[in-house]
């Protein structure tokens, strides 16, 4: 009986969300409304997690509860410690959930929102949750070991070197394009910048405090830091109408830009008590605040999704970022439906805190689900604005015109009706000096968020909800350009290491000076070119960040795949095999499209190819003269490094390839390195208590 | 009912931030170490915080 009221209620279940995704695809009307997207996710999520998740537990992992986990065998107190699987999923989805899935589905909008809601849904499933999980299984069954290793050990040198290299690489980008939304958040918003500003000597308070007032009293001074921060954004709103003190906060990008380059370099060699670690807790606090509070006001609200299910914009001609459905809304999504970038998290702390290995579907699967709901949920706010409003705000000068006139003509003529009065009007709402051409994702999720939170809270304080929302993004981006900095930095002094020992030391100042001073002057230059590139430079760098982290998320599931075939396990190969012909796919044609393509604002060499005729044939203005010869110099930069991508992916997949045929065909390949089987004497405390 | 369902929420917050990892460690060392003196906080908050940030903790 009891089984037959379950099956009935997991037939419901199928039944409302296949009613809710159907109803999402079809809606042709004026709107629709978002609790249909949470409805269809949250269906689709707990389908996929009852029942493909299980399998794949159940049946290709095949996890053994009565085995120990490292965090069990090597129990040191430290870093590895059994943990109750709710603190796990707490901490590892801390980890996971970063600014990426805010900003991709936020731009993926151009294409309506039909393309971005499917692909977080399907390839969340299909793809990034499946590879949490199974990266997570495979590091754990290798006492905690990291990608980089895995790759190494189990497909030999040219995997491991690429790995590194990919790792390396996507540091780099991602951190010049989460300064690049930062920067276009604060470029001449005073408010926006001074409370920005002020979270920096925040974050020192918090870890003074924590380090010297009261050690290791974590709660107690998130808390003081959290109260001064929301201080912050109302304090931000007094500067704004001070005329001195808002002089002092009102910058063009390129200052801000070099402020955040100073600032990253500080930060990397600062010791992390002193800012990363405060940091970190505050940001964790407004992160989980704030999504928590999204959720809820939606739910709330329940409001009107205003944008088209698919736009003219498919055919490539948007004018957020050029480039075609296929492959860019894969690209551009990246982190909402599947992330490289996670499978280090997966393969770093999380596996040396699981008690018991089923505990893995639960925090490998169902963290990476809850990242994507946070996707769909920031996918929402974009599409409740008036697409008119939202291709405002995020389309660059360079496409409509810098004057607000040219703005609303050039969008009203795409179909989207917007007026210059209404968008001076939200700008005065939101306590901007204006919103056009506010590019980067972060400004409109603001205004979305800010009109969602002001419905359903009290429309009263629309300013105050604005900058609280830019404010929420900029902490957590900070936090991870301030630990990716220093992520690079280790791994520089490693490799600097090899070669001349002193270099390797990771606390000897000038080595620290050194290797930060490299990083930091690495992902500056690209926020520098991002900076000051006519587009708006969005244009330029989020699809090379979506490339690097797809490409990394294929390393990590060429190595999954590998092991799952020297396992013995080919017949079910595919749940790491498809996501992964399915990213080599999209990868390897959106780089070829951001190569080759004729088309100026796809192609870097026929954007290279159009400044340079353009510049000998005396048609630029002085001011983009002067500038062209660099402008072109970086397009030849983007290609290397954009080929340099796809060689590495090719070279892994070969790699995997040539370890698979071999095992296949009885040679002799790399061993597989699981740790023996310890039988866990948790679970026998447990049946004997 | 109401006052336990308080404790284990207060617990699993100070779990997840970190806030009794000292506390932890004391019972890790009494049960594991018992014959050496523990580090005083300030010393074992300073190890604690610094070999939390060696490797990939944040992502994008």
């Amino acid at each position: 009986m009891k089984n037959f009221i379950n099956k009935l209620i997991w037939v419901a279940v199928a039944v409302v969300g296949a009613a809710a995704v159907g109803g999402i695809a079809l809606n042709r009307g004026e709107s629709i409304n978002a609790l249909w997207f949470i409805t269809a996710a949250l269906c689709v999520y707990a389908l996929a997690y009852r029942f493909y998740a299980a399998w794949i537990a159940a049946k290709v992992l095949v996890l053994d509860e009565t085995r120990a986990t490292p965090a069990e065998r090597f129990d040191n107190g430290r870093d590895f410690v059994p943990t109750n699987k709710w603190i796990v999923f707490g901490h590892h989805f801390a980890a996971i959930a970063g600014p990426g899935p805010l900003v991709g589905p936020t731009l993926a909008a151009q294409f309506g929102y039909l393309p971005g809601t499917l692909w977080i849904l399907v390839g969340g499933v299909l793809g990034g949750c499946v590879q949490d999980m199974v990266t997570l299984f495979f590091s754990m069954r290798r006492d905690g070991r990291s990608l980089g290793q895995m790759a190494r050990d189990e497909l030999g040198m040219i995997g491991g070197v690429a790995a590194m290299a990919g790792t390396f690489a996507i540091m780099i980008i991602l951190i010049a394009v989460l300064g690049l939304v930062v920067v276009n958040a604060m470029k001449h918003s005073p408010w926006a910048t001074s409370t920005v500003a002020a979270t920096i000597p925040i974050a020192m308070i918090v870890g003074l405090y924590m380090r010297v007032i009261r050690p290791g009293r974590v709660l107690e001074g998130s808390v003081l830091g959290v109260a001064l921060l929301l201080l912050a954004v109302a304090g931000g709103g007094w500067v704004d109408h001070h005329p001195a003190l808002r002089a002092i906060f009102d910058h063009e990008g390129l200052a801000l830009a070099w402020c955040v380059i100073i600032y990253g370099f500080a930060a990397a060699i600062f010791p992390v008590w002193l800012l990363l670690a405060p940091r970190d807790y505050l940001s964790t606090f407004m992160k989980l605040g704030t999504i928590i509070l999204l959720a809820i006001a939606i739910a709330v609200l329940q409001p009107q999704v205003k944008m088209p299910a698919l736009t003219q914009f498919v055919d490539g001609t948007g004018p957020i970022f050029g480039g075609s459905l296929f492959p860019f809304v894969f690209i551009t999504i990246a982190c909402g439906a599947i992330s490289g970038f996670h499978a280090l998290i997966a393969s770093g702390t999380t596996p040396k805190l699981l008690a018991n290995e089923r505990d893995i579907r639960m925090v490998g699967y169902g963290g990476m689900a809850l990242e994507s709901f946070v996707a769909i949920m920031a996918l929402v706010a974009a599409t409740v604005l008036d697409p008119g409003v939202y291709f405002a705000i995020n389309s660059p000068a360079g496409i409509v015109g810098k004057e607000a006139a040219d703005a609303v003509a050039t969008i009203s003529a795409w179909g989207f009706p917007v007026t210059a009065e209404h968008m001076h009007m939200l700008a005065q709402q939101m306590g901007e000096a204006t919103l056009f051409a506010r590019t980067g994702g972060a400004p409109s999720l603001a205004v979305g968020m800010a009109s969602i939170f002001g419905s359903a809270f009290g429309n009263g304080m629309l300013a105050l909800w604005y900058h609280f929302a830019i404010m929420f993004e900029a902490v957590f981006i900070l936090t991870t350009l301030d630990a990716g900095t220093r992520v690079g930095r280790f791994m520089l002094q490693d490799m600097l290491g090899n070669l001349f020992p002193k270099l390797g030391r990771t606390s000897w100042m000038p080595s620290v000076m050194l290797t930060s001073g490299i990083v930091v002057g690495l992902w500056g230059y690209f926020l520098y070119i991002g900076v000051i590139d006519p587009n708006g430079g969005v244009n330029l760098l989020w699809p090379l960040f979506g490339i690097s982290n797809q490409l990394l998320a294929a390393i990590a599931l060429c190595v999954a795949t590998g092991i799952l075939i020297k396992s013995g396990k080919l017949k079910h190969a595919w749940i790491t095999g498809l996501p992964l012909v399915w990213l080599v796919t999209v990868t390897t044609t959106a780089s070829w499209q951001k190569i080759f393509s004729d088309d100026v604002r796809v192609g870097f060499l026929a954007a290279a190819q159009d400044k340079a005729a353009k510049l000998a044939a005396g048609a630029l203005s002085p001011g983009d003269a002067a500038v062209a010869p660099q402008l072109i110099f970086n397009l030849h930069l983007d290609v290397a490094l954009t080929a340099f991508f796809v060689i590495a992916l090719w070279v892994i997949v070969f790699d995997m390839l040539r370890v698979s045929a071999r095992h296949l065909a009885g040679k002799p390949v790399l061993p597989l390195t699981e740790s023996p089987h310890i039988p866990s004497r948790l679970v026998e405390d447990m049946v004997r208590a | 009912m109401r006052n336990n369902l308080f404790t284990r929420a207060w617990q699993t917050l100070r779990r997840l931030t970190g806030d009794d990892a000292y506390d932890r460690y004391l019972a890790h060392h009494a049960e594991h170490h018992p014959d050496t003196p523990p580090l005083p906080r300030e010393e074992f908050f300073k190890q604690w915080q610094d070999d939390k940030w060696k490797g990939v903790k944040r992502c994008c």
